[in-house]
């Protein structure tokens, strides 16, 4: 009896632990959706219930390009950076020591850096290289701080897979391809997924790399932000944030509860 | 060696769009405005400014990282015990705040923190007396926190979900009770989870700006205040790198003062 | 557990791009693209009435590419390096002096722009210090830099009138300064009697001590949001930019507030700020950066913008054409008298520049 009740208030604790964590981290996202709504351009006043922030983000011809730029630049880039950052970790992960500790000591550099001197270093090296700059660049810059990412999702699960299964399979006569997609991908596929997830996040967030490598003409929704502080932000910008989070949102709970029986296993 | 052909994509990217920039830095850093040698740069860290500014960071940073981690630390416990962690839900649960803007969501806190915000309009609606919250050292370390935070659950939970069940069970069929589990074994078997959330959220809140200038008001001068208005404002690219090379060797320095711990090499990140 | 995630990421993304993308994609290139080539604008963001933009493309043929930046020193690096290059920019003052003496830009061939003679030469005149001969510039927007006061929160014995009353310990933790170097400066030395553009040592150190003894009173050090700061009640007075006023007084109406916000320029005088059309020196269609500029000088056109931005035009026809009450507001269009001490901001050189900015550090680090 004693031991049910205080398992009870431990749990009702616990409870509390993740709602409180939950509310600091949605805090300012109910603020944003409520402004959304909001009759007034101020941040701080409530200006009454009005739908014309969501109207006026469809009819803006430079809101829906700077979307649809940056969707596709994070697409791209994650799935770039997901490629090349997972072959590297399958040949770092072969490597001796040394070596390996040289390439992962590179790997973290442009996660070290301050993002202004990323974006300044990277755009003196794209002129450097003759690269002109433009909405290839902003691809190029955010693979490369995408990368780190993925590598860093992807060696730990690669450190977990048992080496024997792949040998094996080389035994009975696989080719290395076909054991590799069959015995280790399998394996560090939720590495790769959290990496692209990751990859995905950084590009849409980053904004000051962007600033310094896009071209001319090309916007992305964080340097549209950024250029609309010095008159004050369109509540538009924040009607746009809340459909992108709810559409987030929505499509979290189809797939995750949908209805078909999923494999268990953890 | 066929599989180290596979790193021949990445090492050339490295090279082209990581080495290289970071070479024109060491340059910048090394060089002053005429060009000349000089290693004025790297020693201005001292100058009574940077090295508050500094020390400010680091302890902010400090903080914040030591916050972070007491907070996930319990928090990917409970989630690991309630299996809330079926595929990939709660990942997309930390993350899925990151997909709102990072200026609009600290914009955001500052809604919540003024003078007449929404906390504050809470506590006086309860006849509770008002906070000054925002523009000060805890506003910004609340940013910091909210920002990474993520970073730091992350790896914890996902080291968290792979010890065995059984190892903790015998333990506890062995007489310990919760702190000495807790020491005993969650710890040790999470240290590569913990390392990677300590790097992932000390090194962004060491070279942050932003948070500082909107949840602090600017009176707190941090390294990376410093570092950002050399390259823009005082268009001082030369001061700017050097401060940035003298960053970086802070990083590295705690970095590998923190892998030390880490017997596996490199700590799991998520 | 794998193939629930993978099942779970790739919808995500696939499915974030598709609903959120299947929106996009309609929008872009308006306008009709015509055979008279392209022009690369770089402006402030929200600096233009965009209706503007499509008329412009219509009349004449030139298609806009149409760019936006945050602050001027945002802007130097990306035309210094040259990595992409605009045919029209739009600075201010002091930065227009250093790209000049930088040789970043060419000078505008004056006969494709007749409409500058609907500038009032009164601005052409200011916009010497920063361009001796008129030869790089044409004004577009100007303003001046005062103090924003709530007349709930300042009694009106207390209505600031002078910079120094910033220093007043009645004003403790309800003062909102400017976040940057050369506005702080311009305070304190104006309120010390001397020039803003001063590259005196003494006259900086001096200014610098009283900046740190401000520090304790000042609530915060910002850029942009004095004005939602001020509108929220947040602080009794603020550093601000005049352009502002409009927005303030409108929003003020507008939210029923119990309270008014007031512009006072004060008596040492203050920053008067002009920012101008140039073309850059590496610009690949200067004559059709010249045919925007004379676009934008056009009367109604400028009025057009003025009413979007609501930052005062220094262009005469369009200032003929405002209401009456506009053209009365104080705020915005101040007497030529109260500008008597008033000063444009200078480009005093890299070696100046990093003295202010030591300067600065040593105030934000105290």
């Amino acid at each position: 009896m004693m031991k049910r009740t205080k398992d009870n208030l431990k749990r009702i604790a616990q409870d509390f632990y993740l709602v409180m964590i939950m509310v600091f981290l949605y805090a300012p996202i109910a603020t944003l959706m409520v402004l959304s709504f909001s009759n007034s351009k101020s941040r701080t006043q409530w200006g009454g219930f009005t739908l014309r922030w969501y109207g006026e983000m469809f009819e803006s011809a430079t809101i829906m390009n700077a979307l649809q730029n940056t969707l596709v630049i994070a697409f791209a880039s994650a799935l770039f950076a997901t490629i090349i950052g997972t072959a590297a970790a399958i040949a770092i992960s072969a490597m001796k020591p040394l070596p390996k500790t040289v390439i992962m000591g590179i790997t973290n550099i442009p996660m070290l850096n301050a993002d202004i001197v990323t974006g300044i270093s990277l755009m003196l090296a794209f002129i450097a290289f003759g690269i002109s700059l433009g909405f290839q660049t902003i691809l190029i810059a955010h693979i490369t701080f995408n990368i780190p990412y993925v590598i860093l999702s992807v060696m730990p699960k690669l450190k977990q897979t048992n080496k024997s299964v792949y040998e094996a399979a080389l035994d009975l006569g696989a080719s290395p391809i076909y054991a590799f997609f069959k015995v280790v991908f399998p394996d560090i596929l939720p590495g790769v997924l959290s990496g692209f997830l990751l990859a995905f996040t950084m590009s849409l967030d980053d904004f000051i790399i962007t600033h310094f490598t896009k071209g001319a003409g090309i916007n992305t929704l964080s340097t549209l932000i950024y250029s609309e502080v010095r008159r004050g932000i369109k509540p538009s910008m924040y009607a746009l944030s809340t459909i992108i989070f709810v559409t987030v949102l929505v499509l979290l709970i189809i797939t995750n509860f949908a209805p078909h029986k999923r494999q268990e296993g953890r | 060696m066929s599989k180290k052909l596979l790193s021949g994509p990445y090492l050339v990217w490295m090279v082209g769009f990581t080495v290289i920039p970071l070479l024109l830095i060491v340059y910048y850093g090394l060089t002053d405005r005429t060009g000349a040698f000089t290693l004025a740069n790297i020693i201005s860290i001292t100058t009574a400014e940077h090295a508050k500014a500094l020390w400010l960071s680091l302890g902010l940073s400090f903080v914040s990282t030591l916050i972070c981690l007491v907070l996930a630390y319990p928090l990917a416990m409970i989630l690991r015990k309630r299996g809330i962690g079926k595929g990939s839900f709660v990942v997309f649960i930390f993350i899925l705040p990151m997909w709102m803007n990072f200026l609009l969501r600290t914009l955001a806190w500052q809604t919540l923190l003024e003078r007449n915000g929404v906390i504050n309009g809470i506590l006086s609606s309860l006849h509770l007396p008002t906070q000054s919250l925002i523009n000060t050292p805890g506003a910004i370390v609340l940013g910091m926190v909210y920002n990474f935070l993520p970073f730091m659950v992350l790896p914890i939970y996902n080291v968290l979900c792979k010890i065995d069940d059984n190892t903790i069970n015998a333990a506890q069929d062995l007489g310990a009770n919760f702190w000495q589990t807790l020491v005993l074994i969650w710890f040790p078997l999470s240290v590569p989870g913990i390392i990677s959330g300590i790097t992932m959220v000390f090194v962004p809140a060491l070279t942050t700006f932003v948070i500082s200038n909107l949840l602090g008001g600017s009176k707190i001068l941090l390294i990376g205040n410093v570092i950002e208005q050399e390259f823009t404002r005082g268009s001082n690219w030369h001061l700017g790198s050097g401060l940035s090379l003298v960053l970086m060797v802070f990083i590295l320095a705690s970095m590998a003062l923190i892998a030390k711990y880490d017997k596996n090499g490199e700590g799991s990140a998520f | 557990m794998k193939k629930n995630s993978f099942g779970m990421i790739l919808a995500l993304a696939l499915g974030s791009c598709a609903v959120l993308g299947g929106c996009g994609g309609k929008g872009g290139n308006s306008g009709s693209q015509g055979d008279a080539g392209e022009v690369y604008v770089y402006n402030w963001g929200e600096y233009i009435d965009e209706e503007v933009i499509s008329m412009f493309e219509e009349e004449t043929g030139i298609k806009v590419i149409y760019d936006m930046f945050e602050t001027n020193e945002d802007m130097y690096p990306v035309i210094e390096a040259g990595g992409r290059t605009y045919d029209v920019v739009c600075p201010s003052d002091y930065m227009i002096q250093k790209m000049v003496e930088n040789n970043m830009l060419a000078e505008i061939n004056f006969e494709n722009v007749p409409n500058v003679s609907q500038i009032d030469p009164l601005y052409m005149e200011r916009s010497k210090s920063f361009d001796p001969e008129n030869k790089y510039s044409v004004p577009y927007c100007w303003g001046t830099v005062g103090i924003l006061y709530n007349t709930s929160m300042v009694a009106p014995e207390d209505v600031p009138t002078r910079w120094s009353d910033l220093w007043d310990e009645k004003f403790n933790g309800e003062i909102l300064m400017q976040d940057s170097v050369r506005d702080a400066f311009m305070v304190a030395l104006k309120s010390l009697g001397h020039s803003m553009n001063s590259t005196d040592e003494a006259e900086l150190l001096e200014a610098k001590d009283l900046l740190i003894r401000q520090k304790p009173l000042v609530q915060a050090y910002v850029i942009d949001q004095v004005r939602d700061k001020m509108i929220g009640g947040e602080a009794a007075v603020g550093v601000i930019y005049s352009g502002e006023m409009l927005y303030i007084q409108e929003e003020v109406a507008a939210q029923g507030l119990a309270y008014d916000l007031e512009y006072v320029i004060p008596q040492e005088g203050t920053n008067v700020w002009i920012d101008s059309w140039v073309i850059p020196s590496n610009a690949k269609n200067k004559e059709n950066a010249e045919a925007w500029i004379n676009f934008l000088c056009r009367p109604e056109i400028a009025k057009m913008n003025f009413e979007y931005i609501t930052y005062a035009t220094p262009n005469k026809g369009a200032f003929d054409l405002l209401d009456e009450e506009l053209q009365n507001n104080k705020a915005l269009f101040p007497d030529i008298e109260s500008l008597d001490n008033c000063e444009v901001f200078q480009y005093l050189g890299d070696e100046v520049d990093s003295i202010y900015n030591d300067l600065w550090k040593e105030v934000k680090s105290n």
